[in-house]
């Protein structure tokens, strides 16, 4: 007979319940095993057991998924970018205006992920790219695009029909930048409205992108924003990587960051 | 925020490691090291692990974590250091041109599964065997 361990809610109300299952049937002559411990918690701790090595990522499922994502993407010729941010940064708008300039050289389409809604696709679809929403609330209401779920999307997108691909992440600067997806870049977006403070309370995400986006520019008159002091924590996060002061409302600073895209989609696909 | 998640992850990897002869055997502990500069809460995570492993083989397993320090290499100077605070250039020579070494961990280490010679459970009962 095994006994099953019952669920409870601390070590020592589980121990002292096992100690009772153990004892009730009280057979003499049954107890030869040794008995290390007297119910107390730091004691359940020290029993002996039997190590077995793993050593294995936890995320190696995505980063397996990410690999066949990669994989594809490099037999179909397509560059794939990772658009991340905070919720409200501007990213939709970024990309858009983005679009707008690269879509008369380049084959594009889109890939957004949000919690809800289809907003953002409704937005994008002005661009003329296809665009595929993906609602993360069907696979458990996640704060970031898995590679898995990217896999998914692209189903519904001909790549030998394109060259670019954008993956607009959900917004959020914690969970996306742990998670490959087998894109090309990364660029993270962060509005002057944010604070100078996000890069060094969002350290993994500005360490993680290759590019920073610092959108909303038209607003500096209005705001007590010290941009410089934006910049220089960005750098204090990641050193060598390019920042661009952009407007997506008025188009201010694009060209700096479209050559810097370009230059990276023609590594790429030459 | 998306620690449930990786709870299932470190739950899935760990009861494909349970070696086929101790299928039965409780799961007394996981070991896993998570670096300091994954996004991965560890007290969620031991939450989520205890909330997500009811009903397994795991259920009533501890999760151990073991943080790792961010550490970093400079590729001009060669110099070695542990980052304390996020700043990412060489307290050396100041180069921003580094190589993280490690902190980015989300590994799982190992399983212990309990001693089956220590087992105070009565799955062993060879006087039962005996009568037959």
């Amino acid at each position: 007979m095994t006994q099953q361990m019952p669920n409870n809610p601390t070590a020592a109300a589980a121990s002292d319940l096992r100690t009772r299952l153990h004892h009730k049937e009280g057979r003499p002559g049954h107890h030869s095993h040794p008995h290390s411990r007297g119910g107390a918690p730091e004691e359940t701790r020290h029993r002996a057991t039997r190590e077995i090595k793993v050593v294995r990522r936890v995320l190696d499922a995505n980063d397996i998924m990410a690999d066949q994502n990669r994989k594809l993407f490099s037999e179909k010729k397509v560059f794939v970018l990772n658009m991340m941010s905070s919720p409200g940064s501007g990213k939709t708008t970024t990309l858009i205006k983005t679009l707008g300039k690269l879509m008369t050289g380049l084959r594009c389409a889109v890939i957004v992920g949000d919690i809800c809604s289809t907003y953002d696709a409704d937005q994008l679809s002005v661009t003329g790219a296809p665009v595929v929403q993906i609602n993360t609330d069907e696979f458990g209401g996640d704060c970031h695009l898995a590679a898995h779920v990217v896999a998914r999307a692209l189903a519904d997108i001909d790549l030998d029909e394109i060259d670019f691909l954008v993956v607009e992440n959900v917004g959020n600067l914690v969970c996306p930048a742990e998670f490959d997806m087998g894109e090309d870049a990364r660029v993270v977006v962060l509005s002057v409205a944010e604070g100078e403070d996000k890069p060094i309370k969002y350290p993994l995400m500005f360490r993680q992108c290759d590019a920073a986006l610092l959108n909303k520019v038209d607003l500096l008159p209005y705001l007590d924003y010290d941009r410089d002091l934006a910049v220089s924590n960005i750098r204090q996060i990641h050193p060598q990587m390019p920042v661009f002061s952009v407007s997506a409302k008025t188009g201010e600073g694009f060209d700096p960051w479209l050559e810097w895209l370009k230059g990276r989609i023609k590594e790429k696909l030459g | 925020m998306h620690e449930m998640g990786i709870a299932l992850q470190v739950i899935e990897i760990a009861i494909a490691s349970i070696p086929e002869d101790l299928r039965r055997a409780r799961v007394a502990r996981v070991n896993l090291t998570v670096g300091k500069l994954s996004a991965v809460v560890s007290e969620s995570l031991r939450f989520c692990f205890e909330v997500a492993s009811r009903d397994t083989p795991l259920e009533g397993a501890e999760l151990a974590i073991e943080e790792i320090d961010v550490a970093a290499r400079c590729n001009a100077c060669d110099h070695q250091w542990t980052i304390e605070e996020p700043a990412f250039s060489c307290p050396r020579c100041h180069s921003g041109n580094i190589t993280l070494v490690s902190g980015r961990e989300l590994d799982i280490r190992s399983i212990e599964i309990e001693d089956e010679a220590n087992d105070t459970t009565d799955a062993q009962q060879p006087d039962r065997g005996r009568s037959f």
